[in-house]
């Protein structure tokens, strides 16, 4: 059986050919075959679903014109669901049950979606593999011995291995289109107050921002329209008006302009893998040969975003993860040895509830926000920022969208990088500068390694100019047929 | 700038960040800590003489907003995930912070 796209899903639905409750039962079935070796889900929401899919099949006529009548899908783990266990993939919040709905959430039901289930995550967001799961890792269905890249791994497994045809990931410095990459599928992370955070399990504010997964663009376009809107509950969240992304999928890139950072991508400061390098220029020649034109860009700064990135991310962790403290929710650890003065039981709970890449980002950020060390360390990172940016603008007044490829190298091996933080965040070379100027960026398979790993293109847009991110995306997607393949496990039951 | 990190600094980052940590979390810390920074001190080659921080990039809109009270939480609701909740007094119960 073939991975399903959320047009399929809805369509077949709409048309009275599936009902909900049988959309939902296949789910589940793929779900139940597909997910003990690959563990893409933390949470299962079988009768809560089944029972949401009942409602729409009882009440058609109210559903019928909705976007999402009837599509299953699987939220990552950091989005607050009501009523439904929320952990990150932390012990710390291991028993949390929201008591209300992200707004992102509470939009895709509006919409006619069925939630499915939870999904496995580094913990708090806070990795590239999602091997920093309190529940274990999530494996990658084109490789089980590799990483599906992450944090939002669970979602691009719950994808890529047909389980659901939408997800939603949380993205701070590529963590919806690395696993995108790795997994051979695409991953949107919208312009910084596209989509309301309010609901999002805080990790770094400023640069934090939910997008879907999906099999092809058309979906991800799809869905952004659903999930994008100004939110009062969420004071970053941005009154520009939505715009019809599924209308901007012209097919046409002619005179499109792609910025290419080469000095960046084969000058060697990215590392990127020679197989990976190979596709990444196939995939430029592809879009001009329908007419799109290659001009080279600079980006100087670029270079710098990852230590920007894990000065300003860690500051802004450190001072979110504070409220885990066992008072108002979570775990809270018993008294010992006779301390159970209150810092005494803060400190042990902090150290019982969280995993060891949390505290490392927890200690690290509360350093560089230390007295005497915060002009060095973050306020030149913030000033850094601010050169990114400006890099930006300048490429874009020469080009529509910036091409890189999404990570330097295809899916490594789970253990391969866990004793060696510094080059797990070497891998985010080409994500984490989208997040620091907060601009829509976007991930479509681009080809496979000679091994069968996925290989994926990004494309960075202008701010609030996804449409022309996802035609340029739908256009070489339609070029190609990378994105129809499908990881051996996922096509049969 | 330390080039690396002291069992005694470790120490008082984590007394800062509330975390208790073990022997051997204060060593592998020391280390790891010590390589990133390490790593992020090439920022400081960089000339921003005059260039402002970016703390956030919205731009161009309004946040503020009329103070306007809306429906908020339930008491029961907000303490049903408490480890020590007293709901019948519509409180979280911590230990003695008074001696």
């Amino acid at each position: 059986m073939s991975r399903a796209t959320i047009r399929g899903v809805r369509d077949a639905v709409r048309q009275g050919d599936r009902s909900a409750v049988e959309v939902c039962q296949d789910a589940f079935a793929r779900i139940d075959a597909r997910d003990p070796p690959l563990h893409a889900f933390n949470t299962v929401t079988r009768e809560r679903a089944l029972q949401r899919a009942a409602a729409i099949d009882c009440d058609r006529s109210r559903w019928h014109d909705q976007p999402l009548v009837g599509v299953p899908v699987a939220l990552k783990d950091n989005l607050c669901t009501r009523g439904v266990r929320t952990t990150a993939s932390s012990r710390i919040l291991e028993s949390f049950i929201p008591p209300y709905d992200a707004t992102v959430v509470a939009r895709l039901e509006a919409a006619g979606a069925v939630i499915v289930g939870k999904t496995n995550c580094d913990e708090f967001a806070m990795g590239s593999s999602t091997e920093n799961s309190a529940f274990g890792p999530a494996r990658n269905p084109w490789a089980p011995d590799r990483t599906p890249g992450g944090s939002s791994g669970g979602s691009a497994v719950a994808v890529a291995a047909g389980m659901a045809p939408l997800a939603l990931g949380s993205d701070t410095g590529g963590s919806i289109r690395q696993p995108a990459a790795f997994c051979g599928i695409v991953g949107l992370k919208p312009t910084y107050g596209r989509v309301s955070r309010y609901g999002l399990l805080a990790f770094a504010s400023s640069l934090d921002q939910i997008g879907p997964l999906t099999g092809t663009v058309s979906d991800a376009a799809l869905a952004l329209g659903v999930i994008a809107g100004a939110d009062p509950a969420d004071a970053t969240s941005a009154p520009q008006p939505v715009q019809d992304y599924s209308a901007s999928l012209t097919g046409d890139v002619r005179g499109a302009r792609i910025g290419v950072p080469s000095r960046l991508v084969d000058g060697g400061l990215g590392g990127v893998d020679a197989e990976v390098f190979r596709a990444f220029s196939k995939a430029l020649d592809a879009l001009v040969a329908r007419g799109a034109a290659l001009v080279d860009v600079e980006l100087p700064h670029a270079e710098y975003a990852i230590p920007v990135y894990y000065l300003i991310a860690t500051a802004e962790a450190s001072s979110n993860l504070a409220r885990y403290d066992g008072v108002r929710y979570g775990f809270r650890a018993a008294p010992e040895g006779g301390r159970d003065d209150l810092r005494s039981i803060y400190a042990r709970t902090r150290e019982r509830g969280f995993g060891p890449e949390v505290k490392r980002r927890i200690m690290l950020g509360t350093y560089v926000l230390s007295a005497g060390y915060y002009d060095a360390y973050y306020l030149k990172a913030q000033q850094v920022r601010t050169l990114i940016r400006r890099d930006y603008d300048e490429a874009f007044d020469l080009v529509d969208v910036v091409a890189m490829p999404t990570s330097p190298t295809p899916a490594f091996k789970i253990g391969e990088r866990v004793a060696d933080p510094l080059q797990m965040y070497l891998g985010d070379v080409f994500t984490v500068s989208a997040n620091l100027a907060g601009l829509p960026a976007l991930n479509v398979p681009c080809g496979f390694t000679s091994g069968g790993l996925p290989i994926g293109l990004q494309l960075t847009g202008r701010f609030f100019d996804e449409a022309t991110v996802l035609r340029i995306a739908d256009a070489y997607e339609s070029e190609t047929e990378w994105w129809k393949q499908e990881p051996a496990n996922s096509k049969s039951r | 700038m330390p080039a690396g990190f002291t069992r005694s600094q470790v120490e008082a980052i984590a007394a800062l960040a509330y975390l208790e940590l073990d022997e051997k979390e204060i060593d592998l810390f020391a280390r790891q800590l010590g390589d990133i920074l390490e790593y992020v001190n090439q920022l400081q080659k960089i000339d921003t003489t005059g260039v402002p921080p970016t703390a956030s990039v919205v731009t161009g809109h309004e946040a503020d907003r009329p103070d306007e009270t809306r429906p908020s939480l339930e008491r029961a609701d907000a303490l049903a995930n408490a480890p020590d909740g007293a709901p019948d007094v519509g409180l979280f119960r911590v230990s003695r912070v008074i001696g």
